[in-house]
Order: structure tokens, then C-alpha cells, then sequence
């Protein structure tokens, strides 16, 4: 998919936009200061659009965003990656989550403006070329997934779940906290909590995470 | 969202003379509470000032053998550290016990401590709450309160502190260290830190408005074996329903010291100092246990749906007093 391309997507928000709905204000968000001046709002209103330069999957894009747009919207509905999915939007469900210097967070409690130069990754920039991440092609091959809604977020909070455990961090269920735990499946289930699966394709994610885990030294 | 000025700062006295300019200043770190709440407009700030680029994440020995941590370290940092896995297991355990691995990434020290309740009625705008609107009255005491607290509420408020952490922390006798608006520093024990709701239910802690939480300290590690115990409806990713942070230290047969610190049963972690000074000098045992878990739990009161967690509190600290003294071998 190149930026110039007619996807599905742009389709759904052009004719969301040209029938007046609310969508408009992130299809066309680079028109929001001058509108805003239009109206002759309170200054407030100029306050609220920055300038934003974020960097993602190893590119740098500089954006005008409301202070308010959060880093999974940026993401969706400015940058077009919508491979990071909205679940919940308050962090419950982990559809989200994006690595952030290597570290996963969810993008749906991120502001994109407190983010500038850091550098994030989506599910997006995790294959090189056409070979996809080990964890994607374990998640194909083990099946680990049904509806698909939760996997990018399943699969970046699993890169970065194997780059903690290798850091040697304990979990809840560690039972010496001192210890460096190997990744046994209560393990990978405890760490693996904050994403859920509404298809409940639990066990299949588990053993693809568990494949790729035990591939690793240590 | 309300529309917000967004001002990110680069030291500590910039942060405090932003937050200090007026009272819709909140300030940001991590935002994982912060921000869900303003989805919700249940917070509407109409500044927020970013302090999660300040120096403030550092986790240093301290010279009298406890630890400085940095107000910004991060959740998942704090639990990781191998000082604090080696020397204050309680904390690590209460920090994995919390949230998940990518709230735990992002989330800062000074944010979990400051975090709101999960009371379903302060989250719900359509409904009377008197920490969200003070006056409007409270839903929970005659509502569905089964997560509330049985300990130092009052008629006008029974939430719960939801915090792992800080409950880790109370038991370990940390400090906070602020920095109030006019520059001076002070330290408050993390104890003092919060306030019972009485008939002020909104005001809940004792920082001034602009005052910024820079550091936590934690006095040398006490002597003893220690463990946290957390009570929950599923197994991972949810707030306790009660859950204990215990020190306990027996010379031969006799109990030469105790901590105690309650989660999510009151307002605030909840050290329960006399069953802690009742213990010493003790025979440890079942009967021991029992009967300081009848201390703490003493003035306890359910509202209806929680009434289980009085009897819960009690069995869940015996358990825990029990898992150590079994643990000794």
C-alpha cells in the first residue's frame, strides 16, 4: 500500500467528509488552525494545533496535530498505519500496542505530541522487506488467531514481552523476584495479560509465542 | 477531551512555575490514568505541563543504605531493578502485581501514587460522586460498592485507593520528596501523603496546588522476610479486591518485628500500625496471626457488597503472615 493509493480507508473517510459527519476533522486536519481563526475562536484554540515531527518504523513525518490526538489516532488516522487497532481506547484491551524505544505501550494512552523524536514502531515496520518478524510468521504458523482484530497488538506486545523477559525481568508469577525466570506457558500467559482475545485464541498464541521464545539462547 | 495547552518543560523549576500559573494545570508523565480520564471529563485540565523529559529517573543508593528512586522511573524499571528484586521483594511483587506489562512501561513512580480510584461512580458522569462533583452526593454507599473500601471512609465517600505500589511503599516506610511552588523542597511520609475523605472527599492528598513529587526514598530495607499478597477477581490485569504488603521478622520463636500495609480496602494504603506493634515480642503462629488481623481489621464496616472483604482482609494477611513463617523452613 503506497500513501497515494485509493484504500479502503480513504474511500470511507472522503465520503464520511463530503456528508458533513464528524470525521472531518481528521480527514482534513491540516485545514483545523484556519477554520479555527475563522471562527475567531479564543486564543486557546490556536494554542491546541502544533507542530509534531514523529518518527515511526524508521521515518521521520511532521504533522500538525490538535494537542489532544493521541498517538494510536496519529498513527490511524494521519498516518495511515492502521495496523494498530482501536479496541477500547482506555487501555484495557492491548489492540494498541506499539513499541516505543523498543519498549510496548499502548498508543491508545499515548499523546503523539509528548512523543516528538522518539522513536516508535508498529506492527508495520516489523517485517524487514518481505520477511516477516520470527513472532508473525509463528503467529501464521501456529495459528494464533482468529478474527485478527487483536493480533498486530498481540504480536507487538510479544516482541516486546521476549525483549523483557531476555532482560531478565520477573513477572507476577516469578516465584523469586530476585531469579531470571525462563519463559515457561504460565509465564508467557501472566506477561502476555494486557491483550486480550475475544475469539479466545489464547492457546494457539501461547504455544507461537512459546516457539519463538525457545528458540532463543537463555 | 477537552481542548488543552500543551508545554513541555526541561527542569525541575520550570515545571514547578508552569504548574504553579493556575489551578487547570495538571501535570503529565507516563498519562496512563491521566489521559483516561481526560477521554472521560472526569479530569479537563486546560494545561498540561510535560514533565516526563525531566531528570528524574534515576535509582541511587542512598548513604544510609535505603534507596532514592527518581519520581519518573517507571513502573516496570522499579520492578526490574536488581536492588530492589533483592532487597524489597515486597515492592517488586506489588508493582508485577499491577496493570499490565504496557501500562507498567509507561506508568511513573509519581503518577501510580497519585492515581485515582476505580470507583465505578466517580467514573460515571451521569452519576452523583462527591469526589468528582463535591456536594452531589455519593452513589456508592447505597450502590453496587463491592470494590469499596471498609476502612477510614466516610458518609460522604467510600473509595478505594486502587495502588499496588504505593501499598508496597507504605509498608517499606517511604517518603516523598516534593518540591512545592515556591521552591523548597520537603518530605512527607508516603503515609501522610494522602488524606481520609471526611467531607472532602476531592481533596485527597496533602501536595499544595503546583507541588511536584520528585523522588520517593525508601529507609534501609528492614530485616525480616517479606511478601505481597493480592486478592482479585482473575488472575492477572485487574485491581484487588484486598491485597497485603507484610514484613514480618522472627528471632527464634519470637516476632521482633512487623509491618502491615492494606490495598484497595480504604482510601489509602493502610498500615496497620497497632496489629504491627502488637506483634512484637510474639510466639509467630496461627493464633497470632489471627488475632493481629483482628487488630487491623478493628472499626472495619461493609457497606452491602463488600461486606466480604472484612473477613477477606483478615484471612488474606493470616495467609500471608503463614506463607513467610512457612517459607523459613
Amino acid at each position: 500500500m503506497t500513501n497515494d493509493s485509493w484504500t479502503r480507508r480513504r474511500v470511507l473517510c472522503a465520503s464520511a467528509a463530503a456528508t458533513g459527519a464528524t470525521m472531518a476533522g481528521f480527514a482534513v486536519v491540516d485545514r483545523i488552525p484556519e477554520a479555527a481563526q475563522e471562527r475567531e475562536e479564543p486564543p486557546i484554540a490556536r494554542e491546541v494545533i502544533v507542530p509534531v515531527t514523529l518518527r515511526v518504523n524508521g521515518s521521520a513525518y511532521a504533522l500538525t496535530l490538535d494537542t489532544r490526538v493521541t498517538l494510536l489516532d496519529a498513527l490511524r488516522e494521519h498516518l495511515n498505519l492502521t495496523g494498530s487497532k482501536k479496541g477500547c481506547d482506555h487501555g484495557q484491551c492491548g489492540a494498541c500496542t506499539v513499541l516505543l524505544n523498543g519498549r510496548r505501550i499502548n498508543a491508545c494512552l499515548a499523546l503523539a505530541v509528548m512523543l516528538e523524536g522518539e522513536e516508535i514502531t508498529t506492527i508495520e515496520g516489523l517485517a524487514a522487506a518481505d520477511t516477516l518478524h520470527p513472532i508473525q510468521a509463528a503467529f501464521i504458523e501456529h495459528d494464533g488467531f482468529q478474527c485478527g482484530y487483536c493480533t498486530s497488538g498481540q504480536i507487538c506486545s510479544a516482541v516486546g514481552m521476549l525483549a523483557e523477559a531476555n532482560a531478565g525481568w520477573p513477572s507476577h508469577v516469578t516465584d523469586d523476584v530476585a531469579s531470571s525466570p525462563s519463559l515457561n506457558d504460565a509465564e508467557i500467559a501472566e506477561r502476555m495479560s494486557g491483550n486480550l482475545c475475544r475469539c479466545s485464541a489464547y492457546p494457539n498464541i501461547v504455544a507461537a509465542i512459546r516457539s519463538v521464545a525457545g528458540r532463543r539462547p537463555g | 477531551m477537552r481542548p488543552f495547552v500543551y508545554q513541555r518543560v526541561s527542569d525541575v523549576h520550570e515545571a514547578i512555575s508552569a504548574g504553579a500559573s493556575d489551578m487547570g494545570v495538571r501535570f503529565i508523565a507516563g498519562g496512563t490514568n491521566l489521559l483516561d480520564l481526560m477521554k472521560l471529563q472526569i479530569e479537563t485540565p486546560s494545561r498540561l505541563v510535560d514533565i516526563s523529559r525531566l531528570p528524574l529517573r534515576t535509582i541511587e543508593a542512598r548513604a544510609d543504605g535505603g534507596l532514592q528512586i527518581g519520581a519518573l522511573v517507571t513502573n516496570s524499571d522499579l520492578a526490574a531493578d536488581p536492588f530492589v528484586r533483592r532487597h524489597y521483594p515486597l515492592l517488586s511483587q506489588a508493582i508485577l502485581a499491577g496493570a499490565s506489562g504496557q501500562l507498567r512501561n509507561r506508568a511513573s513512580v509519581g503518577g501510580n501514587l497519585l492515581q485515582r480510584t476505580r470507583c465505578f461512580y466517580f467514573y460515571d458522569r451521569a452519576m452523583p460522586c462527591n469526589k468528582r462533583s463535591p456536594g452531589g452526593g455519593c452513589a456508592a454507599i447505597e450502590g453496587f460498592n463491592r470494590i469499596h473500601a471498609i476502612l477510614g471512609a466516610s458518609d460522604h465517600c467510600i473509595a478505594s485507593h486502587p495502588s499496588d505500589m504505593a501499598v508496597g511503599m507504605a509498608a517499606l516506610g517511604a517518603r516523598v520528596e516534593t518540591i512545592r511552588a515556591d521552591g523548597s523542597p520537603r518530605t512527607i511520609l508516603l503515609d501522610e501523603l494522602y488524606r481520609l475523605p471526611g467531607d472532602t472527599p476531592h481533596v485527597e492528598t496533602n501536595l499544595a496546588q503546583g507541588e511536584l513529587i520528585v523522588s520517593v526514598a525508601l529507609p534501609p530495607p528492614p530485616t525480616g522476610m517479606q511478601v505481597y499478597r493480592k486478592v482479585r477477581d482473575r488472575s492477572s490485569y485487574a485491581f484487588a479486591l484486598v491485597s497485603v504488603a507484610v514484613v514480618l521478622d522472627v528471632d527464634v520463636e519470637q516476632i521482633r518485628n512487623a509491618r502491615i500495609a492494606f490495598g484497595s480496602i480504604a482510601p489509602k494504603p493502610w498500615r496497620a500500625a497497632q496489629a504491627e506493634a502488637w506483634l512484637v515480642g510474639k510466639a509467630p503462629g496461627r493464633q497470632t496471626f489471627e488475632a493481629a488481623a483482628d487488630t487491623a481489621l478493628e472499626g472495619a464496616r461493609g457497606y452491602g457488597h463488600n461486606d466480604f472483604k472484612i473477613a477477606l482482609a483478615r484471612r488474606t494477611l493470616v495467609a500471608a503472615f503463614e506463607h513467610i513463617t512457612s517459607s523459613r523452613g
